[in-house]
């Protein structure tokens, strides 16, 4: 009885406002402290909470699924084949030979630097964003890599431990928590995670489409910025990839003219990420954004490039990533971040060296080329063969293959079944759209420069039978 | 069940007696104000009770919520500059493009972040000074001898011989492996290391406190330097805006490590020389309440064992204090003990000891380990992060695509730190040198009049040049600083940048000296230790 008067007369409403009051937030007071509690030890912070998260994404999810399962031709033959994964894997003979005769001398070092190990000779300070004769060998070889016309100034050169971290260190200096970059889709997965995890900055799709060969149109990026800026959010820039990934294609000379006349109208910057500028085995000419800024009066201070050694000299477990920024306030600034993301001494040592080397690296970046081309010729046959369509690129170590025709019906559900398929029965991985935000579903990027030729063939006849069984399904 | 039966009001309500009569007490405005009292009344003495009484303070307290999150995002959402009036000039339709763009109306160079500032700022300080003017003019046996002789940096010069000898050996085949094949070395990798790293590592920190406790490959991740590790473990551990409790005086690296991108604020915590700098638990409490005042949140504690800059090791039952402070505050302890391979002295406890023994929440409990210093391996960058919290593993594993490793490098220290044999004798000679090291140049500085704080550990002594600063404050420090760099051409760390709230102490990092250049360093001072003493 004790209990239950009390109750009812709560119930009745006597005391009504007090305990009624009191009850609840009580309650709430005491699961809140609680959660407060459990989260504060046992979990982590609330920004790290999402990243801790396992991978949703497909694009992580068929890597993730390929080192469990791994295509090998003579050890495990029904293995997954990777065609995820935009690797270089086509002259690694060359590096090899390279090492083998050169690496005692590069490990040693030369004149004052013999006999030390750290890299600034005697002195032994180290500086974080590289040493001047990296920078200078990395200068000459991103001349060379861009065809010898431009020349790069290696005090606008900061190294970083991977193009990973220069991207973030980037998005750091050009913007600030809740503000935004536009971005033309499809895109890099990648960039989801590296830009936004720990800067704060969001990603604006700006959609590009097959009616325009994929190519970014002013007039998107435009309403893109329009609806930004209706939204109250604040756009510090835009980001490019040229050549383009996963597309492939390489950027006109007059979309980089008007991308930089818009960019100077709405006062933002551009980042143009040439990660792929060495892996060019087209016949159409390639525009660095350098090379227009160099031939034009543009503002310069808005235009940073981004460069790295894992694409094009095959090089990606170096992790040697290159900010190339005409800011000196960004340079300076992102001098100071290389201190959580530096390359190490060993690593640096052997770079000079390499990149030094101008009639080696010459060689390779020949041979590179073409045995990309040799590569991608093989590959699109294979599609043409088994009449699936593909866009026509010149750069980068992919295709971006149009799948739409195996698909029953045009929607991502649809797609991301058959990359299901694909994946689990095929045992083929490859990257689909929407993992890199294509807005017209059926797209997947194939990458075909870590296979053989004889496992690009399986690869197709892969394909083939599930195309096959799609066909036979409808 | 809840629904409110009606009140008999003819039951004698206390309330109602009781009830100041507001009506009457209103005054003027008789007929709305009536209209909002009553109901109130009603509300107050019970009726419609447990309803009214809960949907009231549950809005109040949404709004409330509403209101703090959107002053919190107005913060965080500065308004856009104004100075670039061009985002608000119209189109101009139609303008033919010229080949020189400069005839456009020029609209300002583009904005930068305003979180670059502050680390643009952050490049006036003393030790920054001191290595530009180093290199400038570096002290050289042969070519340069009244160069600056560099005792700023922790550089551990003491093993390079050593390690310099067995990698010029041993370096190719580490690279390459036996079958002198690359594609290990040149293909992605998980970002957090090789795993023959982690074991590697895990058995060498193992191996450095005599086997004492075991570490767990799979819970470290490796960093590019104790720098990134630190800041990684900010963010897991930490969000924007909390912060951090750290005794002074501390490793002046953290104040970039956990403020530049991580937002995190360091509290400090001071530490006296009259407790020989050892932590004070009656400050540390201080340092907590004043920070609740304020609301701001503390994520943890972070030390440093032995501690940078004093050199000296907390005993066990510093350790076990700050266990309990921690779960009593229910905090994170973020364990510095990236010279734990290079404690000369007697009596080194690692924190994973400490929480090995007891019943304590380990999942609270993360150090930071790093080879570069043990290991004489300058520019390697190599960090540690151990932790026993598996949630921050995770999150940590996943940031490490920003900070991680050259595989050639992993490589070659998976070889380095596997060949055991080497590795005993090399931590064996190294800690005799270092000790050795320490004694003689402490105990020159004692014969020139300045005494250090006890020190078992690191590469450095904690001096008190307290005696020799014409005024005692930061001023006469950085005075004596800077007389230190100019006419003896020394460059050494003021206390004030690791704030030392007692001003006059310096750290002098002795391992980047051979044995033969103390005489010349003890010359040098002794210039303007005279100089100092003949003013005073």
């Amino acid at each position: 009885m004790r209990l239950v008067v009390p109750l009812r007369g709560i119930v009745g409403g006597r005391g009504g406002l007090i305990l009624g009051t009191f009850v609840p937030c009580a309650l709430f007071c005491y699961l809140h402290i609680r959660r407060l509690r459990f989260l504060a030890t046992r979990r982590v912070s609330e920004r790290a909470e999402p990243i801790a998260k396992a991978e949703e994404s497909p694009y992580y999810v068929g890597l993730g699924r390929v080192s469990q399962d791994p295509f090998d031709e003579v050890a495990n033959p029904n293995g997954i084949i990777q065609l995820g994964l935009s690797e270089n894997r086509l002259c690694l003979d060359l590096i090899e030979e390279w090492l083998s005769e050169n690496l005692n001398g590069a490990m040693i070092g030369h004149g004052s630097d013999k006999g030390h190990l750290g890299i600034g000779g005697i002195t032994g300070y180290q500086p974080h964003d590289g040493v001047t004769e990296l920078k200078e060998a990395m200068a000459g070889f991103m001349s060379q890599v861009m065809g010898g016309e431009i020349s790069f100034d290696p005090s606008r050169i900061v190294l970083t431990a991977g193009a990973t971290p220069a991207i973030e260190i980037l998005c750091f200096c050009l913007a600030d928590p809740g503000d935004a970059f536009l971005v033309p889709t499809p895109y890099y997965p990648g960039f989801d995670r590296d830009m936004t995890w720990r800067t704060g900055v969001e990603l604006i799709p700006v959609h590009c489409h097959s009616a325009n060969n994929f190519i970014l149109s002013i007039a998107a990026l435009q309403q893109a910025f329009n609806q930004a800026r209706k939204r109250g959010q604040r756009v510090q820039g835009i980001l490019i990839s040229n050549p383009s990934n996963p597309v492939g294609n390489l950027l006109p000379q007059k979309t980089l003219h008007d991308i930089l006349d818009f960019a100077r109208k709405k006062n933002i910057h551009i980042i143009s990420d040439e990660i792929f500028a060495g892996s060019i085995h087209g016949n159409e000419e390639f525009f660095s954004l350098a090379k227009i800024l160099d031939a034009e009066n543009f503002d310069k201070s808005r235009a940073h490039i981004l460069y790295g050694l894992s694409k094009d000299l095959s090089l990606a477990g170096f992790r040697v990533g290159v900010i190339y920024s005409y800011n000196d306030d960004v340079l300076a600034a992102a001098k100071k971040l290389t201190r959580f993301s530096s390359v190490s001494a060993p690593t640096q040592r052997l770079l000079i060296s390499l990149l030094s080397d101008t009639s080696f690296i010459g060689r390779y970046l020949e041979t590179n080329r073409k045995r990309i081309r040799k590569m991608y010729d093989i590959f699109v046959s294979g599609l043409k063969e088994i009449g699936v369509k593909y866009v026509d690129s010149s750069g980068g170590l992919y295709c971006w293959v149009d799948m739409s025709g195996l698909m029953h019906s045009h929607n991502v559900k649809e797609e991301l079944e058959l990359w299901d398929k694909l994946l689990n029965v095929a045992k083929v991985n490859a990257t689909p759209g929407s993992a890199c935000h294509s807005i017209e579903p059926g797209w997947f990027r194939c990458c075909f420069t870590t296979l053989s030729e004889g496992n690009i063939r399986i690869a197709i006849e892969r394909i083939r039978k599930v195309a096959e069984m799609r066909k036979s399904s409808r | 069940m809840t629904r409110p039966r009606h009140p008999r009001t003819r039951n004698p309500d206390p309330e109602e007696d009781s009830k100041p009569t507001t009506s009457s007490s209103s005054g003027g405005g008789g007929g709305t104000a009536m209209r909002v009292i009553v109901p109130l009344q009603g509300v107050v003495q019970g009726r419609g009770g447990l309803v009214l009484g809960s949907v009231i303070p549950c809005a109040l307290f949404y709004f409330l919520q509403l209101y703090l999150k959107r002053n919190r995002s107005r913060e965080e959402h500065p308004p856009p500059s104004p100075s670039s009036s061009a985002e608000h000039l119209p189109e101009v339709p139609g303008l033919q493009r010229t080949l020189s763009r400069a005839h456009l109306s020029p609209r300002g160079p583009a904005h930068v972040s305003g979180r670059v500032n502050a680390i643009l700022r952050s490049g006036d300080s003393p030790d920054i000074v001191g290595v530009k003017k180093y290199l400038e003019d570096a002290y050289d046996k042969m070519s340069n001898p009244d160069g600056v002789i560099q005792l700023g940096l922790a550089e551990n010069k003491v093993g390079l011989d050593l390690v310099r000898n067995w990698l010029v050996e041993n370096g190719r085949e580490a690279m390459l492996g036996d079958e002198l094949s690359i594609s290990g070395i040149t293909n992605y990798q998980p970002f957090d290391g090789l795993m023959e790293l982690k074991v590697a590592v895990a058995e060498f920190m193992s191996r450095a406190i005599e086997g004492a406790v075991s570490f767990d490959p799979s819970q470290i991740v490796l960093t590019t330097g104790a720098s990134a590790a630190i800041e990684m473990l900010s963010f897991c551990i930490a969000d924007a805006g909390n912060a951090f409790l750290v005794p002074t005086p501390y490793y002046p690296s953290f104040d970039c490590d956990l403020k530049w991108r991580s937002g995190v604020e360091i509290i400090p915590v001071p530490c006296r020389s009259a407790d020989g700098f050892s932590l004070n638990f009656t400050a540390l409490d201080l340092a907590f309440s004043q920070a609740k005042k304020r609301g701001v949140k503390v994520r943890g504690i972070i030390i440093s064992n032995p501690s940078d800059p004093v050199g000296s090791l907390p005993n066990r039952e510093t350790l076990y204090n700050l266990l309990d402070f921690a779960t009593e505050k229910n905090m994170h302890i973020i364990c510095n003990e990236v010279f734990v391979g290079s404690t000369h002295g007697e009596g080194f406890l690692s924190m994973a000891q400490v929480a090995d023994s007891e019943d304590f929440d380990r999942s609270r409990v993360h150090i930071i380990y790093s080879l570069s210093e043990d290991l004489s391996l300058i520019g390697f960058n190599v960090g540690v992060i151990y932790s026993f919290n598996q949630n921050v593993v995770a999150a940590a594993k996943k940031l490490a695509r920003f900070s991680s490793i050259s595989s050639p490098t992993q490589r070659m220290l998976v070889s380095l730190l596997s060949d055991t044999r080497f590795m005993q004798n090399f931590i064996r000679i190294s800690r005799e040198k270092l000790g050795k090291m320490y004694m003689m140049f402490t105990g020159e500085l004692r014969q020139l009049g300045i005494e250090c704080v006890k020190g078992s550990g690191g590469s450095y002594c904690w001096a008190d040049m307290s005696g020799l600063i014409r005024s005692y404050s930061e001023k006469g420090e950085l005075e004596l600083w800077d007389k230190l760099l100019n006419t003896a051409k020394i460059n050494v760390t003021p206390g004030s940048i690791c704030h030392c709230i007692e001003p006059g102490w310096f750290r002098f990092c002795f391992t980047a000296l051979t044995e033969e250049d103390i005489p010349l360093v003890m010359k040098r001072l002794q210039k303007v230790t005279e100089t100092c003493k003949s003013r005073s």
